[in-house]
This record gives C-alpha cells, structure tokens and sequence, in this order.
C-alpha cells in the first residue's frame, strides 16, 4: 500500500497543499489584472474591484452553511421511504 | 422514401424492431438509427410540412423550422451517442424503450398542432417508464411508477388545454400559446412539469438516479429538453418565466450540496441548469431565446457527459455514493478525465461549453434590467461550480483513497464519453458553430477580456471556497441519508395520510358497528318493555276509556277551531 501510494503525486499530503497555495496565488493573480483590465460592467456594480471574487467566495461559503441548516431539517435515515 | 416519414419513426421504429433482429446486428441497427434520422432531418431542413387526415382533424405531423431543428440535431446526436454508451447492453429491453423514447421526443419536437404533440408527450412518458423500470434496482419500480403518474398528469393536463384551445380559437396549430387564457395556463403547467418547476420537480430527482447507469444518461437527454422545446415555443416572453427559473436555478444547488447519491446531485444540477433556459425563455429577448437554446444543447452534451462517467463509476464499483467513493482516478483515469471535461462544462470555464451558452442568458437578464435574478443566476453559476464542477470528480476521483480497485470503464463507454467530451470543447472552443443552428440571428462574443477574468475569478474563488471549507472541516462530510424534499408531500405525508385515513376508516366503522349493536339492543329492548307480555302496549284497555279519550280529542279541536 505504501509503495503503491507513493507513487501517485496526489496521495502526498504536502502536494495537496502545494495545489491548494498555488491556487490561492492564481486567485490572487486574477484580482490583481482587475487592475490591468477594464471589465466594462454589465449591470453596474459588478464593475467594482474584485466584484467577482467576493461573490464567487462569499456565495459558496453561504451556499455550504446554508446547506448544513437544511440538512437538519430534511435529512432522514437511508431507509426512510422504504419502511 | 426516407424523407416522407415523420421524424423520429426511424427512431421508433428500430426500436420496435430490435428485439426481433439478432444479436448481431442490434448494436448497428441503433447506431444507424440515429445516423439515418439525423440525415433525414439535414434533408428535408427548414419550412417542410407533413400533414395527414385522423379524428377529423388535419394534423401536422411534421413541421420544421430553426427552433424544432436545432432541438431535432442535438436528440438525434444524443440518441446515437447513447447508443454507443449502452453498446453492452443492445440485449435487454432497456436499449428498444430507450430508442422509442427517443423516437417519441423527436416527434413530439417536430409535432405541428397539439394533438400530435400531446400523443407523442405521452408515448414518450411511457417509453421512459420503461426505461426507469428496466433498471431492474429494487427502488426503480416504485421511482418508475411515480415517474409515470406524474408524467401522464402532463399529458392530461396538455389534452384539457388543447380542447380549449381548440374551443376558444377553433385551432390546434402548436404556435404561441401566451398566459392570458385558462387554455394557456393548463399547457403552461403540462410544459412545467416536464420542466421540472419547483414544486413540479420531484419525479426528476426521484426517479433519474434509480435507473441503470445507461439509463439515466438517455433519460437526462429528453424528456427536460422536450419541455424546454414546448415551453421555447409556446411561451416565450412570458414574465412568469423569469421568477421561476431563477428560483429553479437557486433552489435545487443546496440539495446538491448534502446529498450523498452522485447522480441524484447530477439530477439536482440538471434542475438548476433548466432554471437558467427558463429564464432565458421568459425574457423572450432574442438573446435570451438564442441562449436558452443554445444551453439546452450544450446540456444535453455535458450532464449527459457527467452521467456516463457516475454510470461507469456504477457499473465498475457497484455504487455512486459519495461515502463509499474515492480514489477511483488510479483505477479509471480515462473516466476521471473525461468527467473533468463534463464539470468544466458545466461550470462554464472559457472553452467548454456552458461558457458560451449560459453567459448568453446572463447578459440578456441584465440587459433586460433584472438585477436580482442576474444575482441569482450568478449565485447558481458559482454553486453549480461548486457542487457539480468540485463536488462529482472530487468524492468519486479524488478525496480520501477508499480502497476500491476496478477495471477502467468498457471501451464503447470510454468511446462515447469521448466523442461527447470533444463536442463539449468543440463548442466551447468555436462557438458560431453552434450559434449558426440558433433559431435568430446572434450578435454575441463570449470571448471578451472582460468576460473571461470575470468568469475565472468567480470559479477560482469558488474552488478556493470549497478547498478552504474542506480544509478546515466545515465542509458538511457525505452521510448515508435520504433528504425530504417536496416528494415528501406524496411519499411520506401522502402515504402517512392513506395510513392515517385506514386507521379513521377501521376505527369509524369499529365505532359504528359498536352503536348499530347498541342501537339494536336498545330497540330490542324498548319493544320488550312495551310489548312483552303484560307490558303497556300488551295489556288490553276497557273501550270505555277509548271513548272518553276521543271525547277529550275533539273538545281539544273544538275549541282550537273557535279560537282561529
């Protein structure tokens, strides 16, 4: 098993965190040409700076808290339409 | 010869026919199938008319035009690849159910007037039930059969609109039908259940993820779509539309997000996806038009992309549980790749697909004003990434190793998710491709600066959410669970009301029998006390006392009548 998980790149947790920094720098790289760029705007407000990746960000974050409330009140056993 | 047929009975036919052919020569008869049908529709093109004589009525049975063709393309194109998919399966009856419904949609998309659409609506329905139940999982027959309830209501509900249709306007002609009769709102509610409305919606999730891994790709390709089609056609600016689709668009994503079954998430993520075309559909801006069309065929292409790779991953692992799933890239790296391309798709990353298709109707909502619903549509495009894009190759390919080592995918499966893959950024790469199939002309260029950091930002930060949730383990985990959703009305308070009724019925009639019991003793009774022997009645009077008592009666009248 060891051999066999080292030899897949993605098995080393240290790799993982490689992906998971570079993707903040691409992140980071893509609000900085909001600078370079002129994003003409489409409905206003989206014209501000760095408008798409803090609704991008805050919306999934909602999304996924949002989602564990629901789970409390809708999740039910695997079961439930089968008995 | 070929061209006087209607379309889509090369479709049903062959699979009518494909029993009774050899094993041999089933895999090519559908495979032609689609390819002949395909021809067909390329020879007889735009403004060709069929119409025949039944029920005293003239029937259009074929009417083509830009919009029906467009829809025409993309079910034939579908139809064969699902007949490479399925190549394994060309033995059962779920490959000749899978042809004739798709043979039906067909037919039904090129139906001139409503009574050939409203036959070919419900033939389809059945066809799919029966593609549902040859599934053969122990839930399917159950999935299939609220599937089959649910889909006839909208045929039914189609027939009543069309007779008063026909009794207001003295028309059948399947044109635009508009909200502002009770005829228009009936169709309206037939198109949104096949749409898959809120509150409309629940056979989609319900029944799609219970059908065998071939099935529920050819199921995910037409019946939604021949909804998006009727609904493009007969209510195409109506404001109504706007509202629904984007809470269509919204809703279904945090379902997505807690379900633990892959391709009920998928089901999910193809009601949201119908959010964004209706929107589209009741802007009724060219643009909007163009956009709900052009996204419905790039739909097709990457959902049912998504639910080949999670019908591999079924077929090879015996599940498509997110808590049983993990790790599979070692095993089926060529699936992983390919479900890659269909979330890319999905979540609109420039050169796939829904970047070209879905920004079309983003930029028709806001420049029709609708502020709100672009902010909706743009939470939905972020939590479609979320939970379709990361979500569905992350806990079937990637997440923590569970150990399962199968074989990589059969080859026409790997031959069919590749070809579809190709189309997916064949599409997103030359878009006038497909804008040239719009039903108007396009005046759109998706390939803006502007437009591609914008849409990079929300989907890396998007992705940055999801790894930053999971990193710090707020991310809810998979669990094994059922999540109540509108169904429950039926499934559970529906089924828990005929229970409860039974227990009403038992105990009213336990307590009527116990009263008649009672009833009749207490008649017994009062009739022992008065005529038993030696009781009141029993006894025998002098006529004395008869006398005396009718002498009282008729003073009694006597004096009444002197009074009045």
């Amino acid at each position: 098993m060891t051999e066999e998980n080292n030899r897949y790149w993605l098995d080393r947790p240290e790799n993982v965190t490689r992906l998971y920094r570079g993707l903040w720098i691409a992140g980071a790289l893509l609000v900085l040409l909001d600078l370079v760029v002129h994003r003409h705007a489409e409905v206003g407000f989206d014209g501000w700076f760095s408008f798409y990746a803090v609704y991008g960000f805050v919306a999934c974050v909602a999304l996924v808290l949002t989602a564990k409330v629901l789970r409390r009140v809708v999740m039910r056993s695997e079961d439930y339409y089968d008995r | 010869m070929i061209a006087e047929l209607p379309a889509g009975f090369i479709l049903i036919a062959a699979g009518l026919l494909l029993p009774l052919v050899p094993r041999a020569g089933k895999g090519a008869l559908a495979l032609a199938a689609p390819v002949l049908a395909f021809a067909q529709l390329l020879w007889i093109g735009p403004e060709y008319r069929l119409e025949a004589e039944a029920f005293g009525f003239t029937l259009e049975l074929v009417r083509t035009d830009r919009l029906s063709l467009a829809f025409g393309y993309i079910f034939t194109i579908a139809a064969f690849l699902n007949a490479v998919y399925s190549w394994h399966q060309r033995d059962g009856a779920e490959q000749p159910a899978a042809l004739v419904y798709a043979g039906s949609a067909l037919a039904a998309v090129f139906a001139g007037d409503l009574l050939t659409l409203f036959v070919f609506w419900e033939l389809s329905a059945v066809a799919a039930a029966l593609v549902v139940w040859a599934g053969g999982r122990p839930r399917a027959y159950g999935a299939g059969m609220r599937y089959l309830t649910v889909q006839l209501t909208s045929g039914l509900l189609l027939a009543a609109g069309a007779a008063l249709r026909y009794a207001d306007t003295g028309s059948l002609a399947f044109d635009f039908i508009g909200l502002d009769t009770p005829a228009g709102a009936l169709i309206l509610l037939a198109f949104g259940i096949k749409c898959a409305f809120p509150f409309l919606h629940n056979w989609l999730q319900d029944a799609y993820p219970e059908a065998s891994p071939t099935g529920t790709v050819v199921l995910s390709a037409f019946t939604t779509k021949l909804g998006i089609y009727a609904l493009a056609r007969g209510f195409p600016g109506t404001e109504a539309l706007i509202w629904i689709g984007a809470t269509m668009a919204a809703f279904p994503i945090f379902y997505a997000v807690i379900e633990n079954d892959l391709r009920r998430v998928l089901a999910y993520s193809l009601n949201n996806q119908l959010g964004f075309m209706v929107v589209g559909i009741g802007l009724g801006t060219a643009m909007g038009l163009n956009g709900a069309i052009a996204h419905a065929f790039a739909d097709i292409l990457f959902k049912g992309l998504l639910f080949m790779s999670m019908g591999a991953v079924l077929l090879r692992t015996g599940t498509v549980n997110g808590t049983d799933l993990g790790g599979l890239y070692k095993s089926m790296p060529w699936t992983t790749g390919f479900c890659i391309v269909g979330a890319a798709s999905i979540s609109a990353f420039p050169l796939f697909s829904g970047f070209v298709t879905k920004s079309m109707i983003m930029t028709s909502t806001a420049q029709e004003g609708y502020q709100w619903v672009w902010l909706i549509l743009l939470f939905a495009s972020a939590g479609v990434f979320h939970h379709a894009g990361i979500k569905i190759p992350f806990f079937a390919f990637f997440a923590h190793d569970s150990g399962i080592r199968c074989k990589e995918a059969p080859v026409p499966m790997l031959i069919a998710m590749g070809i579809t893959a190709a189309l997916c950024i064949g599409i997103g790469c030359f878009p006038t491709m497909l804008y040239a199939l719009l039903p108007l002309p396009v005046v759109y260029e998706p390939y803006t600066a502007a437009h591609v950091l914008a849409q990079l930002q929300l989907l890396v930060f998007s992705a940055l959410a999801f790894s930053w949730l999971m990193r710090n383990g707020i991310y809810p985990p998979e669990l094994r669970s059922v999540n109540l959703d509108f169904d429950w009305i039926f499934r559970g308070l529906g089924r828990r009301g005929v229970m409860g009724a039974e227990v009403v019925i038992y105990l009213g009639w336990h307590c009527a029998s116990q009263w008649k019991e009672g009833l009749q003793d207490r008649i017994a009774g009062a009739a022992r006390r008065y005529h038993a022997p030696g009781a009141i009645f029993a006894r025998t009077w002098p006529s004395g006392s008869s006398a005396l008592w009718m002498m009282i009666v008729l003073l009694a009248l006597l004096i009444a009548g002197y009074l009045a």
